[in-house]
């Protein structure tokens, strides 16, 4: 997105090693190892309950691994001195449920995080807000209230009101769960142009042809670990593990 | 003395008119100081009590916020437990015989009503904060919001909005619950009733003039809260930005067209 990033592409973002997740005694998250580097479209796909969304939120933070390590930029992350706030105004997250802020229109919604956050001030919020809405297209809306938009709209303007953060990395966990099937269509296709721009992204879905198009790479999950992972062509056509060849026959079943 | 019943209410307000408005002043005054007062040790009280412990934080920070909540519930607990009008003389009469604190009376009475108001609105404004869906709190956390610039921006506003009810029955409570403070002297409107009723031994009149006044007092200010609860809510409909400001069919507001601005680069 910026040539500061792409100067140093073989550099990784993110870097996470040997991540646990526990809740009580029930192990979701099982000594998970991977990387992320500028420009990579990471899809994390795998049954429900198998750890996805759990691995997500404990890459923002919003999860406090048990064990492991969160590399961002060869800095750990997860330790007690960490300022988590600032960590996460480089690494952004649209969420399933949207969480957009109700008691704010769409213009105030992608505003408020730069104006606080980033210390912008006004008039420069609103345009570069401006300029992330219409990309997603939901410009014509800034006067609208939450309440008063379909559930595709609002994803759209939550993904705006991340990018509005121009963040390094952006997190999506399950963007389309909660949308009907025309709705999921143009939620994707949102995400597709900013794959295509080359925006750094790690995206829990279950769309696996969203996955199989964008996606540079994919890891199937499956209770907790990473069952296999590899390109989009090697892990769709000639999946390894059996657990991933059960998983997407379902799908094809489906 | 005139016969009729209705002769005898206009007796009494040509004679104590002046009186009765005098008393559902203070009666009035109390409340909103009170109210408002109240509101603000409740927001206080209340967003402490909601504040999230993290498993980061130094062993100090846990214990004193772990006091500070332990203190503040001692505070609600008992204040909601115990009744107002035995505050108030433990309060306004204990506190002279046993500190020698001689408080005014105006004082007093608002202490009384504002703390109150307090302990309630306390509990009020915790369950407002826990009635925003925390997934709103984790989307300002994810865009690097920090918990107070969250509860300020976002979960506050909410909150209150959602417990203006709440607040106006507060307010509708402590109109007609300051007449517990006759009992120190506050001269309010069921002191000066009562007053009033003696004095010709007109209790049903003078009461039903008093009745009359506090209703009118609590409709008002219940019609009142009703009004600004919908100012707060905004608008149900929305125009429509476009960026052709002559095509209004599209909308009424304009924002930057990538075009045009790349025209002009």
């Amino acid at each position: 997105m910026n040539k500061e990033i792409s100067a140093n592409k073989e550099a990784s973002i993110l870097d996470i090693h040997h991540l646990s997740k526990t809740f009580g005694t029930h192990v979701v998250l099982k000594d998970i190892d991977f990387s992320v580097k500028s420009g990579d479209v990471t899809c994390i796909i795998g049954a429900s309950g198998s750890g996805k969304s759990t691995l997500l939120r404990c890459l923002n933070l919003l999860e406090t691994p048990t064990s492991g390590e969160v590399l961002y930029h060869g800095e750990d992350i997860t330790g007690a001195h960490v300022n988590a706030a600032s960590y996460r105004s480089h690494v952004g997250m649209v969420f399933q449920s949207f969480n957009l802020f109700n008691n704010m229109n769409v213009l105030k919604n992608c505003m408020v995080g730069q104006m606080k956050v980033l210390k912008k001030d006004a008039e420069t919020a609103r345009k570069n807000a401006m300029l992330y809405l219409d990309k997603v297209g939901m410009a014509p809306y800034i006067n609208a209230k939450p309440r008063q938009l379909s559930g595709g709209q609002k994803q759209r303007v939550a993904i705006a009101r991340a990018l509005a953060m121009e963040p390094e990395l952006l997190l999506f966990d399950e963007p389309t769960s909660a949308l009907d099937p025309q709705m999921v269509g143009e939620v994707l296709e949102v995400m597709r142009t900013l794959a295509r721009e080359g925006l750094t992204m790690i995206i829990v879905t279950h769309e696996m042809a969203f996955a199989r198009d964008v996606s540079s790479h994919v890891v199937f999950m499956a209770d907790g670990v990473i069952a296999e992972e590899g390109n989009p062509s090697q892990l769709f056509e000639h999946p390894q593990n059996h657990l991933t060849k059960e998983f997407l026959t379902r799908f094809r079943n489906g | 003395m005139p016969e009729s019943f209705f002769g005898r209410i206009v007796f009494i307000l040509q004679r104590y008119g002046l009186s009765f408005a005098r008393g559902a002043g203070v009666s009035m005054l109390l409340a909103l100081i009170g109210t408002a007062i109240g509101c603000v040790i409740g927001f206080a009280v209340g967003i402490v009590q909601t504040i999230p412990l993290h498993k980061n934080d130094s062993v100090l920070k846990k214990l004193l916020l772990k006091l500070v909540k332990f203190i503040l519930n001692v505070y609600v607990e008992i204040f909601r437990g115990t009744p107002m009008m035995a505050q108030a003389m433990l309060i306004f009469y204990g506190s002279t015989a046993l500190f020698n604190i001689h408080m005014s009376m105006w004082f007093a009475a608002i202490f009384i009503v504002s703390i109150n108001t307090g302990a309630y609105m306390a509990e009020t404004v915790r369950g407002g904060i826990l009635s925003i869906d925390p997934g709103q709190t984790e989307g300002a956390m994810a865009i690097g919001m920090t918990h107070v610039q969250t509860m300020t921006s976002v979960i506050l506003p909410q909150a209150l909005r959602n417990i203006m009810p709440q607040i106006g029955n507060n307010l509708i409570i402590n109109i007609k619950d300051t007449c517990v403070l006759s009992i120190i002297g506050t001269v309010e409107l069921f002191y000066t009733t009562k007053g009033v009723a003696g004095a010709y031994y007109t209790y049903f009149e003078a009461f039903t003039i008093a009745m009359v006044i506090y209703f009118i007092m609590t409709f008002a200010c219940s019609r009142i809260l009703r009004y600004f609860e919908g100012k707060l809510d905004g608008p149900d409909n929305f125009d429509l930005a476009t960026t052709d400001t002559l095509a209004h069919t599209s909308g009424m507001y304009k924002y930057p067209d990538k075009k045009e601005e790349k025209r002009h680069e």
